[in-house]
Formats: C-alpha cells, sequence, structure tokens
C-alpha cells in the first residue's frame, strides 16, 4: 500500500504466555477514519498499547509512515481508555492538556508561548474552554473523554489513536467528537479509533479492522460487515482459537519457532 | 535553643517526606514508601557494621540502595513471580525488616547507637549530642539538622527540575511512555529520593515513623486541595505544624516526640476529613436545591 | 546434634511452651491469611498488627498490671477500629486503599508509642515488657499465654470448618455472595474478627512488623503448590507452623538472637524456594517445560522434514526411503550437532532406523510424521476459513502450533472443517 500510515506485520502480543494478539498483520491507510472493532477482551486495547510501545510485543513489528516508532513518536499521539487513569488526581483540564506538549527533551523547561496557546486552541476545539480552571475529578464522563482528546490534540501528531473515546458520552458530545474528526480527516490526518457500537461502524470509518485475537477481516465497510466475518469474530466460532492459546500458555509453549523461516 | 534545633530538624524531616510522599500517594504507591522505610534497616546496619560510623556517607550510601533494592524486589515479585502486588509487599519488607533484627541482635549486641528503639522511634530529642561547633565554642548547630537541610536541598531541587517528568508518571503512566518518556528511569529516580529521605530521617525519627510523615500529610492535603503545587505546599505546611504541636504535646505529657508528631498530623488528617464531609454534605443539598422537580 | 536433641527433647519447659505456642499462633494466622490473601486484603493485617499498640497500652491503664485478658481486650477493640477505619476513609473519601491503610497504620502506632512512652515516664509500676511488643519476644510465652493462643487457635480452625462455604465464597467473590444471599456483612465481620483475634495471639511473640508476615507469606508460598483452597490452607498452615518450628529451633541453638526474625526468614526462604520448585508455577519447572517444548518441536520437525522429503520425489504415501541427514538439510535448516542429538533420540524411541549412516521411518515414525503434517494443515485450513492472513504467513503461523494440538483438538479442528472421516490419507 503507498501512502501507508500504520504498518503491522505479523505481531503476536503475549501476557504471561498467552496470545493476546496472534499472527496479526495489516497496513493502515493515511489520511482516513479507521475502526477496530472486536468483542469484549477481543485484544483492541492491547493492540494500541503494542503499536504505541507500551507492550513489547513477542513477534513481529509495527512500522508508521515506514519508519520506526521511536523516530515517529513526534508524530503519533495516543488517548488511552477514560477509565485507564484516576481523575481524583489534583490537576485542572489545562494542567492536563498541558502534558500533551511534554517531550522527552523539554520535561525540563518551562512551558512557553507556544505551548499555552496551543492548549488553549487544543481545548477550545473540544469545546471545554469554559471548564479549563476546573478539577478534572468535576467534570462529567464525557467532558473528561474530551479532555483526553484535547491532550492528543496538543501533541500536534499526524496520526491519533483512540481507545474507546465514544464510551460514555451522550449524542451531542458524539456528534461534536465526529465533526472534530472529520476536521482532522480534512487536515489528512489519521485516526484510529476502538469503537464498540456496530450499528454506527459503516458511517463513522472509512476502513475497518475486525479483531478477535486475530486478524478477523480488514478493508471498507461493506468488505467487513459481512455475516460471516461478524459471525467468526462475535459468534463465537472461535473457541478452538482460544482453546490452543490457553494450551499454549499452560505448557509454556513458544508462539514461534526460531528456525521457522526458511 | 535546644528546643528551636529540635523542631526546626523534625520540621524539615517532615517536610521532605510530605512532598515525596504527595507523589507517591498519587502513585498509589504509599505502601511501598512504608516498605521502604522498614527495608533499610539492613542496607543501615551493614553499612555501620562495615565502617563503624554512624555518619559515614557508606551508611548513606548502602541504605539507600537497600531502599531501591526493595523497590526492586517488590516489583519482582509480582511482575515475575506474579504474587499479588500488596502480597509481594508484605513478604519483602518483613523479610528485609527480620534480617536487619537478626544482624542487631547479632553483630551490634548491646551497641548504643543503633538500638531497636531507636529503629522505631528514633530520638529527636538527642540530636543535640551531636554538635557542630566551629571556632572551638560557637554553636551552629546539630548534626542532623545539617544533614536533613542537604536531603532538602536534593529533594527540591530534583521536584522543581523533575516535576513535569513526576507529575505525568503519577497522573498517567502509559500515556507518559507514549510521549516516549523513560517512565522506568523516573520510577527508580522517586524511589531513590524516597529511600535517601527514609535514611537521613532514621536517626531523627526512625525508620518506622518516617512513614506516618510520607503519608498522612500528603493524605491531608489530597483531602484539601485540587492542584499539584498547591497539594505540594499543603502537605509540607501539615507536615511543619505536625513537628510544632507535636513537639508541644510531647513536653507536656512527657512522651516520645516523633510519636506525638505523627499523632498531631493524625488529628490534623481527621479535622480535614470532617471538614471535607461536611462541606460536600451543604455542598450536596445546594446541588439537590437547584435540581428542577 | 546435640542442642537438636536438648531442644525436642523440652528439657527446658520455657522450649516446649515457646514450640507450641508458635505452633498454634503460626497455625491460626496462616488459615486467616490465606482468606486474606484471597480477598487482596494482604496488608490490612499490617495496619491491624500495628493498631494493637495503643490498645494493648490502655489495656494495661485501665488495669494497671499486665492482665493479659484486658491486654487483650485492649488489643482487639483497637485492632477491630483500625479495619472499620480503613474501609470508612476508602469509601467516604478520595484516600484510596493503600494510603488508607498507611495512615492508618503510622497513626495508631505513633499513638501506642506516644502511651507507651507516657506510661514509662507517669509512674507506672510493673510496666517493663509492654515494650516487647514492639519487637516481640518468643521467649515470653508463658503457659497462661499458651491457653489463650490454643482456644484461639481451635475457635479459627472450627469457625473455618463451620462456615466454610461462606467463607470461601465471600473471599472469591463478595458480589456472588450477595447475589445468592449469603449475610456478607456478618461474615466479613466474622472473618475481621477472626483476623484481629490471631493477630492479636501472635503480636507479642513475633512484634508488630515481623507479625503481618505471619499474615501474608504462607499463603503467598502455598498459592505456588496449588489452585485448591482446601489445599491451600493445609499449606499454608503446613509452611508456617514448620518456619515456626525451625525459626524456635535456631533462636534457641544461636543463643541471644530473638525467634520472631528467624521464623520470617525461613518463611521467606520457604517463599523462594516455591517460587523456584514449584511444580506448577516454578520457574524451574516453567524452564524444563520450555526445554521439554524445544526438544519436542526439534523431533517433530526432523520428522516432518523426512515426510516432506518423501513428498518432494512423489513418494509420500509409502514414507520408505532411506536419507543421508544431508537430505534432511536440503529440507530444512538445521543446527548439526542438534540434528544428530535429535535423531539419535528419535532412534532411540524407534521412530526412526538407522543403517550405515543412512536414516528410514518406522512403522511409528511414518504415522508419527504424517499426524504432524496433518496437524499444520488442519491449523492452515482452519486459520484460512475463520480470520483472514496473507497467504505467505499461514504457514509460518502453522508452524509452531502443530506441535501443540492435542488429538481433541484435532478432533474439533476436523469437525468445523468439515472433514470428518475423511481418510487421513487423503489430505
Ligand atoms: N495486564 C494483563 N494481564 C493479563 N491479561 C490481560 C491483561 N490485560 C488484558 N489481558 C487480557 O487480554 C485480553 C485482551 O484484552 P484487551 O484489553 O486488549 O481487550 P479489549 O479488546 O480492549 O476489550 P474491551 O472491549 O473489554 O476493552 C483479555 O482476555 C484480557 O483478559
Ligand atoms: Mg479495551
Amino acid at each position: 500500500m503507498n501512502n501507508c500510515a500504520i504498518e503491522v506485520h505479523n505481531l503476536t502480543t503475549t501476557y504471561g504466555g498467552a496470545p493476546v494478539l496472534w499472527d496479526i498483520d495489516f497496513e493502515l491507510p493515511a489520511g482516513q477514519i479507521i475502526g477496530i472493532i472486536g468483542p469484549n477482551g477481543s485484544g483492541k486495547t492491547t493492540l494500541l498499547k503494542t503499536i504505541m510501545g507500551l507492550l513489547e510485543p513477542s513477534s513481529g513489528y509495527v512500522k508508521i509512515f515506514d519508519q520506526d516508532l521511536e523516530k515517529m513518536r513526534e508524530r503519533i499521539a495516543y488517548v488511552p481508555q477514560r477509565e485507564s487513569v484516576d481523575w481524583d488526581f489534583p490537576a485542572t483540564v489545562e494542567d492536563v492538556v498541558m502534558m500533551g506538549r511534554y517531550r522527552k527533551a523539554n520535561l525540563f523547561r518551562r512551558s512557553n508561548r507556544t505551548d499555552l496557546a496551543v492548549v488553549a486552541e487544543s481545548i477550545e476545539k473540544v469545546g471545554l474552554t469554559p471548564f479549563k480552571k476546573r478539577q478534572i475529578a468535576q467534570l462529567s464522563g464525557g467532558q473528561q473523554q474530551r479532555v483526553f482528546i484535547a491532550r492528543a490534540l496538543a501533541q500536534k501528531a499526524d496520526v491519533y489513536l483512540m481507545d474507546e473515546p465514544f464510551v460514555g458520552v451522550d449524542a451531542a458530545t458524539e456528534n461534536a467528537i465526529l465533526s472534530l474528526l472529520e476536521e482532522m480527516k480534512a487536515q489528512g490526518k489519521t485516526v484510529l479509533i476502538i469503537h464498540h457500537d456496530l450499528q454506527t461502524v459503516s458511517d463513522y470509518f472509512d476502513y475497518l479492522v475486525l479483531l478477535n485475537t486475530r486478524l478477523i477481516a480488514k478493508g471498507t465497510p461493506q468488505e467487513v460487515l459481512t455475516k460471516e466475518n461478524l459471525s467468526n469474530a462475535y459468534g463465537g466460532q472461535l473457541t478452538l482459537l482460544a482453546k490452543v492459546a490457553n494450551l499454549i500458555k499452560e505448557n509454556e509453549f513458544p508462539i514461534r519457532e526460531k528456525d521457522m523461516d526458511l | 535553643m535546644n528546643e528551636f534545633w529540635i523542631i526546626l530538624t523534625a520540621s524539615i524531616v517532615a517536610i521532605n517526606a510530605a512532598l515525596l510522599g504527595c507523589f507517591l500517594l498519587l502513585r498509589k504507591m504509599s505502601m511501598v514508601g512504608d516498605a521502604i522505610s522498614h527495608a533499610v534497616l539492613p542496607g543501615i546496619v551493614v553499612a555501620y557494621y562495615l565502617s563503624g560510623d554512624k555518619t559515614s556517607i557508606l551508611l548513606l550510601i548502602g541504605a539507600t540502595l537497600t531502599g531501591v533494592l526493595t523497590s526492586y524486589l517488590i516489583t519482582f515479585l509480582s511482575k515475575k513471580a506474579r504474587i499479588q502486588g500488596d502480597a509481594s509487599i508484605g513478604i519483602t519488607y518483613t523479610l528485609l525488616f527480620a534480617v536487619g533484627m537478626i544482624m542487631i541482635s547479632t553483630w551490634l549486641k548491646g551497641n548504643v547507637d543503633i538500638d531497636m528503639e531507636c529503629v522505631l522511634y528514633g530520638d529527636v530529642a538527642l540530636i543535640n549530642l551531636d554538635k557542630i561547633i566551629i571556632d572551638g565554642n560557637l554553636y551552629i548547630g546539630p548534626r542532623a539538622f545539617y544533614v536533613e537541610i542537604i536531603a532538602f536541598a536534593i529533594i527540591i531541587v530534583s521536584l522543581l527540575w523533575g516535576y513535569k517528568g513526576f507529575k505525568i508518571l503519577s497522573f498517567n503512566e502509559d500515556y507518559a511512555q507514549s510521549l516516549g518518556i523513560r517512565t522506568g528511569r523516573w520510577h527508580y529516580f522517586l524511589m531513590t529520593l524516597v529511600s535517601l529521605t527514609t535514611v537521613v530521617a532514621f536517626e531523627v525519627v526512625g525508620a518506622i515513623l518516617v512513614v506516618g510523615f510520607l503519608i498522612v500529610p500528603p493524605a491531608t492535603a489530597q483531602l484539601l486541595t485540587n492542584r499539584l503545587p498547591f497539594m505540594l505546599i499543603v502537605a509540607a505546611l501539615v507536615g511543619i505544624v505536625s513537628a510544632i504541636g507535636g513537639y508541644y504535646l510531647a513536653v507536656w505529657l512527657n512522651v516520645s516526640i516523633t510519636a506525638a508528631m505523627i499523632v498531631v498530623s493524625g488529628l490534623i488528617f481527621s479535622l480535614a476529613f470532617i471538614y471535607v464531609r461536611f462541606r460536600e454534605r451543604l455542598g450536596n443539598k445546594s446541588v439537590t436545591e437547584h435540581l428542577p422537580i | 546434634m546435640q542442642t537438636f536433641i536438648d531442644f525436642i527433647s523440652f528439657k527446658d519447659p520455657n522450649v516446649l511452651y515457646v514450640v507450641l505456642g508458635m505452633f498454634f499462633i503460626n497455625g491460626s494466622s496462616a488459615m486467616i491469611g490465606t482468606f486474606a490473601f484471597l480477598r487482596k486484603r494482604a496488608l490490612i493485617g499490617d495496619a491491624i498488627a500495628h493498631a494493637l499498640l495503643p490498645g494493648i497500652c490502655l489495656g494495661f491503664m485501665f488495669s494497671g498490671d499486665k492482665n493479659i485478658l484486658y491486654l487483650f481486650l485492649g488489643a482487639f477493640a483497637t485492632g477491630w477500629i483500625s479495619t472499620y477505619l480503613v474501609d470508612y476513609i476508602v469509601n467516604q473519601s478520595k484516600i484510596k486503599q493503600d494510603a488508607a491503610i498507611g495512615i492508618v497504620l503510622s497513626v495508631f502506632f505513633a499513638l501506642g508509642i506516644v502511651l507507651l512512652t507516657y506510661i514509662q515516664n507517669a509512674g507506672y509500676s510493673n510496666h517493663g515488657g509492654l515494650n516487647l511488643f514492639l519487637f516481640g519476644q518468643a521467649a515470653a510465652i508463658g503457659k497462661s499465654e499458651l491457653w489463650i493462643f490454643a482456644v484461639i487457635f481451635i475457635t479459627i480452625l472450627l469457625l473455618i470448618i463451620l462456615f466454610y462455604k461462606g467463607f470461601t465464597t465471600v473471599a472469591f467473590n463478595a458480589d456472588f455472595a450477595k447475589a445468592i444471599g449469603l449475610p456478607v456483612k456478618t461474615i466479613e465481620f466474622l472473618l475481621t474478627s477472626l483476623t484481629v483475634l490471631s493477630i492479636a495471639s501472635g503480636i507479642q511473640a513475633l512484634g508488630v512488623v515481623l507479625m503481618s508476615a505471619l499474615i501474608v507469606t504462607p499463603a503467598a508460598a502455598a498459592r505456588f503448590w496449588t489452585n485448591k483452597l482446601p489445599k491451600m490452607l493445609g499449606i499454608a498452615v503446613l509452611f508456617s507452623v514448620f518456619s515456626g518450628f525451625i525459626g524456635a529451633f535456631v533462636s534457641y541453638s544461636e543463643s541471644g538472637t530473638p525467634t520472631g526474625p528467624w521464623v520470617v526468614m525461613i518463611l521467606s526462604l520457604i517463599t523462594l524456594l516455591s517460587f523456584i520448585f514449584s511444580t506448577k508455577r516454578g520457574i524451574l519447572a516453567r524452564y524444563l517445560q520450555a526445554r521439554n517444548n524445544k526438544l519436542k518441536i526439534r523431533h517433530e520437525n526432523i520428522l516432518k522434514a523426512i515426510y516432506q522429503y518423501h513428498e518432494r520425489i512423489g513418494r509420500q504415501v509409502r514414507l520408505d526411503q532411506k536419507l543421508s541427514a544431508t537430505d534432511i538439510l536440503g529440507i530444512r535448516i538445521f543446527d548439526t550437532s542438534e540434528l544428530q542429538k535429535g535423531l539419535r533420540r528419535l532412534i532411540r524411541n524407534d521412530y526412526i532406523r538407522k543403517t550405515e549412516d543412512r536414516y528410514q521411518l518406522t512403522e511409528i515414525g511414518a504415522k508419527e510424521s504424517k499426524r504432524i503434517v496433518r496437524l499444520h494443515r488442519l491449523w492452515e485450513q482452519y486459520l484460512l476459513k475463520r480470520t483472514t492472513i496473507d497467504t505467505y504467513h499461514v504457514h509460518s503461523g502453522a508452524e509452531a502450533i502443530e506441535h501443540i494440538l492435542s488429538p481433541e483438538i484435532e478432533a474439533e479442528l476436523k469437525r468445523e472443517l468439515g472433514i470428518e472421516g475423511i481418510p487421513e490419507e487423503d489430505f
């Protein structure tokens, strides 16, 4: 694929020996809104974390614009699941969004005018300007979600990975986020979103990845949302896969042989 | 004059512990701080045994390393041995504490400098025995005070310098890592500072009571504030007030000074707790009043 | 040796008291600790242990002497209040559990020290020995304490047997217990009370810090050996009691060293050994398992290579060729010495015959090689049917998995692919 934003090659990630992502291969087109779907526990979060280098894959690799992740950190932004942090943390909306400006290199200097301007702009984009001095615990779930999105926007990246940004969000906020996404797409950004609501996927996304431990399908919504694919992913057709994964874990089995590629 | 130095030194101990304790608290690692403060004991004993001197720099480094090792061991037990987190903490520090106790009872039998009671609650009243006198007669304060001041300087500089790093580490470690920040290094940096604080506080407040300063003032501050800088300041203030109040309480009742300081910080915590509950109750009422029914 | 004989002959009645005392204390706390461990409340024990100190001092101030009953009642009261406070702080504020434990632990302990120093300085007579509770002294166990410890031990044992169902359901899943109508509150109350009791019984011998080891460590060590609760309880008690015995002996022979720290050391040592040698989750077992897997994979790959050799020359039905090592290496790259080792093992196991530097499959070897190739293809088919996979990866993905598929899984694969009953030679 030319113009490929993220390439995932033969990726396997395990927790304590059991493969949670298994031989995943795909290339994602740049400048599109891409959905990742799959049932609970199918490894969607694990996939994002592996792409972001938060988890070490046991085989395979990830390339961002054909480069290693370390070289591309500046151009890729991550929006974690909202429940992954403690919102009682003593910080305001502004404080959290400012974290999007932190870099390894600038941790030791004060935030400058550009940082402040970018933060204000990002907060404005998600419509939280009236709340910018609020402590984050005093926000609603949907507002907290938007704080995380604003923080990622403040990174001024080209690729955005978002873990369930629509969870716990009302229809109005969902629409606001969607138009933001469209705007980002118009600027040529690539957005990768974990999503749960199968009703809306074909409206929201240009490209889909359907996961359940293994890659079940990828392509345009039309190609992916076939009855067969969905029943493979959601219909409990993969019990065998789970059994084998469990055998691998219990027997401390290697998922790949060292001497395999001939 | 004696009184002045005791309160001043104890206040600095309290500030050091309270500042670092804020980050431990936010990282949900308060009990790791507890474990470190118990577990530096064998480090202190070994270093003391080797150098024969309670003031040596070797002792400082050795004991600090034990503290860092403790936090490493806890991580190892929960990651590699797959023992649940709080059990790993319990196993690690009881073991190291037991090792320390055995060392004391075999190597340092009858030693007056390090006895078990000093381990528990130190003796801030005795710091004046070790004075620094220059020019033959000019008394400029106890040695412990200067040790604490140096530790304070190290901590302040580290926190100012690494404020953003510690902050993002405490709020959202995964995200920090996604920005390319080496969270592992920041974690061990924090653990080193905590160990250092415990070790230098050892002779003043004892290894165990330093836990009180590490946890109670930050928790009080968390109840009362909404922003990290304020939390740090309030925690330090609570520490200072506890030190002053505790001193006079101890004098009045003729009891252990450091223990009284922690008791006072416990009282301040209770007051803050009640105040916040009270405020919430009022707040909730006003919210319900505004609800369109 | 003589020391050991002296020790177990209990010439000195105090030795007997210590040994029996450690038996009851360690037994009680190991049982209770197992439940605390499963309820993920291992560190609560720590808070309780520290919180006993002010209670003991208050008990002393009330009774005016070291009447064990008063001390015990006081300890029980403050121990109980401490666990209640931890829960209260967590439920009523934004403070999380570990900080709440830390707050309660250090403030109660400081209060204990304040009271202790007050007693020492306020002219109470006969207060000597109260500070033993700080670090513990097993040697101080006397006849009257022994009785109390025994009663507590038996009470805990009986209650666990009596309420076994309730305790376990609450320990594993309190929500579920509530849903099926168990009196969760009462059971939790009972468990907390027993926890305080068992810690209170050990505090004099072990001291406030080390006591929490008796709660946490035996359960953690036992967890390496079993997944079943009754077994886990038994193993935890066994480890703990054993450590108590050995600890008492070491401290007896190294006179001058206290018992408690030795008990904890030995318990920790047992945990370490369990971590290494446990047959279930130990690293040694894991290492051996991984090694076995590697050998298995190597052997099966050799058999498969031989099969593929036949396939290449169109004789996969007969599988009767005699190959040289070079022939095998022509199919698949092996490390030469590993190939030699693998072939030798296969010959020993009758999968391969060797005649003058040539290797030939035996009957079972032929069957085995077919099975491996069949599994490989089944897995490939399965992946192609159920998932999206690039054709050039489907082979390598199946490469490792063929070695692990069990006969049951093979049967299921066939069922899913709809090829049940097709003769095995045909694909
Ligand atoms: N830290 C962990 N340790 C062990 N197993 C884990 C861990 N995190 C996740 N898992 C397991 O890995 C699998 C995939 O988890 P993951 O969080 O990636 O799923 P998901 O697709 O994001 O699910 P959801 O839709 O519920 O968010 C699950 O079966 C989960 O139990
Ligand atoms: Mg998820």
